[in-house]
Parts: structure tokens; C-alpha cells; sequence
């Protein structure tokens, strides 16, 4: 336990600055009301849904929890369940085996809610592209308010994307 | 035919890491695998082609298997013409054949006789039973079925099922579980996966030879340098290309530092998951650091695209010098926090005894990698078929005997220290000169296979090149085949609530294994 403390006190704070939200990320306007994201204020719960990712986003969403990044101290959370969360945050061109599961998820989450599509594949579908297996980008399949590119984007660009999902457009101007 | 009558039938295609090549009648294919097997062969993977568009093609279909032989033979890829789609089963002979042959006749359209389970499992509802994405002629997309899987269940007094995904409740891949339980006993677990089965090996067939490369690079995302650099290999036999040794080190730094940076999220997210909060702080803060000097020397926190046929796409010159402190520094980390794991009671308790995986049944499950070395199987393609830079690194295999949790994270904190005294000594001894020897960009038909000990196990990817350089097929495979299986016996006997600490002690790659 002695070992425990000291290597608390040894390592410090690490955490960083949040980044700020960018206009330029918001993909539909002003699908929720100034009203219901100020109630949301930053006390957002998010369920993460793999629709298909190879993983490397994942590996982003988890490092955002790492003291650096420290999402928890922003009062943003992860759920383990829809029907607990405000915010989907969708990875992965979403493969055909699993359109039903992210559809369900969806219908699951309470209204009002939002949705960031994360990384290039999610934005665009990427180099999986749309075939057979695939149906490419997340809007394809749900309404998307905001969508980060990058492969796989990085722990800012994530939080960023979520920051503009919850902020009023009209500030993210000013 | 015995051992020698069937290695007289090999030609080599590769010195380092040695691989041969034969063609096999298929009434040649159960006695092979029976002499493969006993001369203490694995299966490292099966799949299937259409050689309907290849001119000098004897069969309309082939069958194709890769083993892994002894330090004298290497891999041994071989080739099974077919006339018509069918071939005998070998489940019997290599039990992890079984979900191999089922991809391959969901995919290929190759069915496997006397299997006793024929059952789908990459193809969920995307495309009809009759229908087979990497035959040449399949085209377009169908509209969803219905899938309805004839799970097996388990009856008796007291026994209920738990579904479990493929939506799961933390920041993971998707998957089915199916468990059976008496309370919080689990009797049996049932995985059904192929949910992000996205297409990669058709999506191949579209592209060329460089761009590939970066699909190879995203089939599993935390294995990426593994992947590129299995891929290059591949590549470079096919077209004769010599990398140069500049690259062939930097390779091994990048798939050093890869295996480094996901045993250290591992380490941190077990102990998590056995409610140790302050691992997780403490490990994922020094992977973010590794993240972190990776961008600064590469240009992406993953590595990803830094492996490319040839070569490796850039060179980070001065800033290797900053390695030898940073593995000093981690190292000194790792002493201290492992000290700290050592001694935490509830922690060991926790680990010890769970998820078992005896060295029995991994050898005959053919389990690979780091679970394997957990139980005991002292095996690593970086020391029994190194290729350059590693026949010069003098590596330590790390293994453990119990095959539990606890063997699992014994073997992570060894391999983090010996990745970061290979990372010293890359950075102290690599050679100098170019990083990139270009492709030749029409070289003839030809085979090519790529085999990398990746941070989770071997990575294979084999492939035959058309005409003009054109990816006529390209087959990826995950250690993850192998070891999916173990987890559903590892995780007998133990209760519910321990599944996510086992699950993630092997942490095996759903996108990887689902293509």
C-alpha cells in the first residue's frame, strides 16, 4: 500500500487541457435544441458502439481515458448500456453482420440524443469501402451530428468531435 | 509416402525465414497432414481459391494449408487442386482446422467432408448459403437474411443461458457469447463471431500491390506493424525484392515497440478488470508516453503505413537516440510497478487459478503466441525462424507454466523487458544506408508468404500475384483462429463475473479473426 501512494505522488497530475470544440467536425445542424444541450451541460454519458472497426480506433477511445486525456474529468463518461447513454460514439465502416446490432443500439438510446462517428471509416466508410460486407460510412445506417476523421483519430481529435456534438452551435461560432 | 518422400515433393521459396511450397494430390491431403502431425507439425492455417481466371490452372478450385514445421524445414505452404469444391476433412487431425474449413466453404465455397460441424461462421445474413464472396465471379451485395444459428445448448436441472454481445458493455469488439451456467458456474461457452466480417480479402483483390499494404495494415488494428511487415515479406518474395538491412531493423523497432505498447494497455486493463484502478492510471499513462515518442519518430502513434513493401516508408535519423533513454526510463517503470502487482494480495488472488489453460490442451488445440508461451510452450518465430534483424539479437523466449492469468501477465512483464533490451540494442547497432528498395511495378506471376510473430502471435499472410502485379488472392491470417477455441475451455469451471479478466488476459483480435 506504502508502494501504492508514493508511486501516486511520484507520478503527479498529468492531465492536459481539454481541445476546443470545432464548427467544422458538425456533419447535421442543429438536431437538438440550444435548451437540451445546455441541460446536457458536459455531464454526458456515451455507450461506444464497434460497428466494424479494425480496432485501432478503439485503442484512441480507450487512451482517452488515460491520465493525459482524462475524459472522466470533463464529466463525460462511458455506459454499459444504450438505455443509459445520450451519446452514441459509433467506429468502423459498419459491416452488414452487425447493421441490425448498431440500428437496435440506436432505437435502445433514449431521445433526445446524438451521435459522433469516429475515424475515417465511420466518416467516409475508408479503405473498406462500401461492398458485399460493408455499407461504408455511419450515416449510411444512423443520423450522424458529427464525424472525426483520422486512422484511427487521435484522443484529442475524439474529444473534440464530442465537445462540438455538445455544444451550442451558437458558441462554437463566437 | 513418408516424412522424407513428402519434403522431396517441397520446393524452398524462401531461406530466411525458410519456407517450401509442393502441390498435393487431395487423396494426399489426410496422409500429409497424418505425417505433418506426428512429425510435431501445426496447422497454422487453411483457406481456400478460385483458379477458374488463372490460365495454367490444373483445377477450377484449390485448398491451400500452411504448417509450421521444425528449425529445418520452416513453413511449409502446400496446394491441393481440386475438381470439383469438396476435399476430406482434417478436424480430426488438427482441431483447429474445424472454423478454418467452415470460413472456407462460407467464403470459397469448398466444402469439407465428414466434418461433424458444418455449421456457418464468417457468414451471418450479408450473403445467401449458395452465394461465395471470393469466388471470381461473385459480384454485388444481397439483401440481410435472417441468421439463425443453431447454437448448441446444454440441458438439465438448474442450467440457464446467457447471451452475452455483440454489443458488449465496455469500449470492445463485437461478439457473440453464449453461455450456459449453473449459477454463477460457467458449463459451457459458445463463441459466434464474424460480426465485423467487413470483406478484406475481396477488398484485396481491388487494389495494388503498395496500396495493400494498407489494408494489410488496418486488418487488425493494434497489430498493424505485424501485419505490414508480414505483408512486405510476402510481397518481396513474390517480386524478389531485398529490403534493406536499414529497414529490416527498424521493422523489428517498429514490431518491438507495437508488442511493447499492447502488453502494456493489457497489463493495465487486467488488473482493471480485477478492480485495481491505479494499474490502469499507471499502465495507460506510459503507453501514452510510448504513443507519444512513436509520433515523434514516425509520424503516427501506431506506426501504421510506416511498414511498406521494399522497405519502410521513413527514417527517423536522430531521433533513434532518444530510444536508449526512453527504455531506461520504462524500464525502471516496470520494475516498480511489477514490484507493486507482486506483492498485492487481492490482485494475485484474483489472477491465480484463472482461465486455466492447461499445456496439454493448448498443444492440442494448436494454441499459439502468448497464450501458448503461458502454458508452458516455450515457441517464437523471432527465435526458432528468425529472420534478420532477429538471428542477431540473441532472443529470450519468455514463458510460464501454469497456464492461468497470473502466467498470462507473467509473460507480458517479461517480453515488455526483453522488447525494450531489443529496442536499446536496435538503436544502438542498426546499420546505416537506404530504407526502401522500390518493387519492380510488372513483375510476373508468382506466390508469395509472409510469416511475423506479432505482440499476440504469428501473423501469416500468403499470397499469389496475377498478372501485372495484380493481388489475385491474398489470404491474412490471425493467431486468433487458434486461440479463440482455447477460451472456451479456459473459462470452464470458472464464474461469470471472472469471463472479462480471462477474456482480456488472452485479448484476442475479433477484426483480425472476422476479415
Amino acid at each position: 500500500m506504502e508502494n501504492i501512494v508514493k508511486k501516486i505522488l511520484k507520478t503527479g497530475i498529468k492531465s492536459e487541457a481539454a481541445p476546443f470544440p470545432d464548427e467544422r467536425l458538425r456533419v447535421l445542424r442543429g438536431r437538438l435544441s440550444e435548451a437540451v444541450l445546455r441541460r446536457f451541460g458536459r455531464a454526458l454519458a456515451i455507450r461506444h458502439v464497434d460497428a466494424g472497426s479494425c480496432n485501432a480506433c478503439e485503442l484512441e477511445i480507450n487512451a482517452m481515458h488515460n491520465p493525459y486525456y482524462n475524459l472522466e474529468g470533463l464529466g463525460i463518461h462511458f455506459v454499459a448500456s444504450p438505455r443509459h447513454a445520450d451519446l452514441l460514439l459509433v467506429t468502423g465502416p459498419v459491416s452488414r453482420h452487425m447493421e441490425l446490432a448498431l440500428k437496435r443500439t440506436y432505437e435502445a438510446t433514449p431521445d433526445p440524443k446524438l451521435v459522433v462517428a469516429c475515424g475515417d471509416c465511420g466518416v467516409c466508410g475508408g479503405i473498406f469501402g462500401e461492398s458485399y460486407a460493408s455499407l461504408g460510412r455511419v450515416a449510411n445506417v444512423i443520423p450522424v451530428d458529427v464525424a472525426v476523421p483520422g486512422c484511427p483519430p487521435s484522443p484529442n481529435a475524439i474529444i473534440q468531435g464530442i465537445l462540438t456534438a455538445l455544444m451550442p452551435e451558437a458558441e462554437t461560432q463566437a | 509416402m513418408d516424412l522424407a518422400g513428402f519434403t522431396a515433393m517441397l520446393q524452398t521459396i524462401s531461406k530466411a525465414p525458410k519456407a517450401a511450397y509442393g502441390v498435393f494430390e487431395v487423396s494426399k491431403l489426410r496422409p500429409a497432414c497424418s505425417i505433418l502431425q506426428s512429425a510435431g507439425g501445426r496447422l497454422i492455417a487453411l483457406w481456400g481459391s478460385d483458379e477458374r481466371e488463372s490460365l495454367d490452372a490444373p483445377c477450377p478450385f484449390a485448398l491451400h494449408l500452411a504448417f509450421a514445421l521444425g528449425p529445418t524445414l520452416g513453413l511449409v505452404w502446400i496446394a491441393i487442386p481440386l475438381e470439383a469444391p469438396e476435399y476430406p476433412s482434417i478436424h480430426d487431425i488438427f482441431p483447429a482446422a474445424s472454423r478454418m474449413q467452415r470460413a472456407a466453404f462460407d467464403l470459397s465455397g469448398l466444402s469439407a467432408i465428414n466434418s461433424p460441424d458444418a455449421r456457418k461462421w464468417l457468414r451471418h445474413g450479408a450473403w445467401p448459403q449458395e452465394a461465395f464472396p471470393l469466388q471470381k465471379r461473385f459480384s454485388g451485395s444481397f439483401p440481410i437474411e435472417a441468421d439463425d444459428y443453431p447454437f448448441v445448448t446444454v440441458e438439465g436441472d438448474g442450467v440457464s443461458e446467457i447471451p452475452v454481445g455483440p454489443v458488449h458493455a465496455g469500449t470492445i469488439e463485437p461478439g457473440h457469447f453464449r453461455f450456459s451456467v449453473v449459477g454463477e458456474k460457467v458449463l459451457r461457452l459458445e463463441e459466434r463471431l464474424g460480426y465485423t466480417h467487413k470483406g478484406i480479402e475481396k477488398r484485396f483483390e481491388s487494389l495494388g500491390m503498395m496500396d495493400g499494404a494498407r489494408l494489410a495494415g488496418r486488418i487488425s488494428g493494434d497489430s498493424t506493424v505485424a501485419y505490414a511487415w508480414a505483408y512486405a515479406m510476402a510481397i518481396e518474395r513474390a517480386t524478389g525484392t531485398t529490403p534493406p538491412q536499414r529497414a529490416l531493423w527498424l521493422r523489428a523497432l517498429w514490431l518491438e515497440r507495437e508488442r511493447a505498447m499492447n502488453h502494456l494497455g493489457d497489463l493495465g486493463a487486467i488488473a482493471n478488470d480485477a478492480g485495481f484502478a491505479f494499474g490502469l492510471a499507471q499502465f495507460s499513462r506510459l503507453k501514452e508516453d510510448l504513443l507519444r515518442e512513436n509520433f515523434a519518430m514516425s509520424g503516427h502513434r501506431y506506426l501504421m503505413d510506416a511498414v511498406v513493401p521494399g522497405g519502410v516508408a521513413g527514417d527517423p535519423g536522430d531521433r533513434l537516440v532518444h530510444v536508449v533513454d526512453e527504455a531506461q526510463r520504462f524500464e525502471a517503470e516496470l520494475d516498480e510497478l511489477k514490484a507493486i502487482y507482486d506483492d498485492h494480495a487481492g490482485l494475485q488472488d484474483r489472477f491465480r487459478g484463472a482461465g486455466r489453460l492447461s499445456p496439454s490442451l493448448a498443444a492440442r488445440l494448436g494454441v499459439v503466441g502468448l497464450a501458448a508461451r503461458a502454458s508452458g510452450k516455450a515457441m517464437d518465430l523471432r527465435a526458432d525462424f528468425p529472420s534478420s534483424p532477429y538471428d542477431q539479437l540473441d532472443l529470450k523466449i519468455a514463458t510460464a507454466a501454469e497456464g492461468d492469468v497470473a502466467a498470462r501477465v507473467a509473460v507480458r512483464f517479461a517480453e515488455i523487458q526483453e522488447s525494450l533490451r531489443l529496442w536499446r540494442i536496435i538503436a544502438q547497432r542498426i546499420p546505416s544506408g537506404s530504407v526502401l528498395e522500390p518493387i519492380p511495378p510488372d513483375p510476373p506471376p508468382a506466390l508469395g508468404v509472409g510469416w511475423v510473430e506479432g505482440w499476440r502471435g504469428e501473423v501469416l499472410i500468403a499470397l499469389a500475384l496475377g498478372n501485372h502485379g495484380a493481388l489475385a488472392r491474398v489470404h491474412a491470417h490471425d493467431p486468433s483462429w487458434q486461440n479463440w477455441p482455447a477460451l472456451e475451455h479456459a473459462v470452464l469451471d470458472n464464474i461469470v463475473p471472472d469471463f472479462p479478466l480471462i477474456n482480456k488476459s488472452f485479448n484476442l483480435s475479433y477484426s483480425g479473426h472476422d476479415l
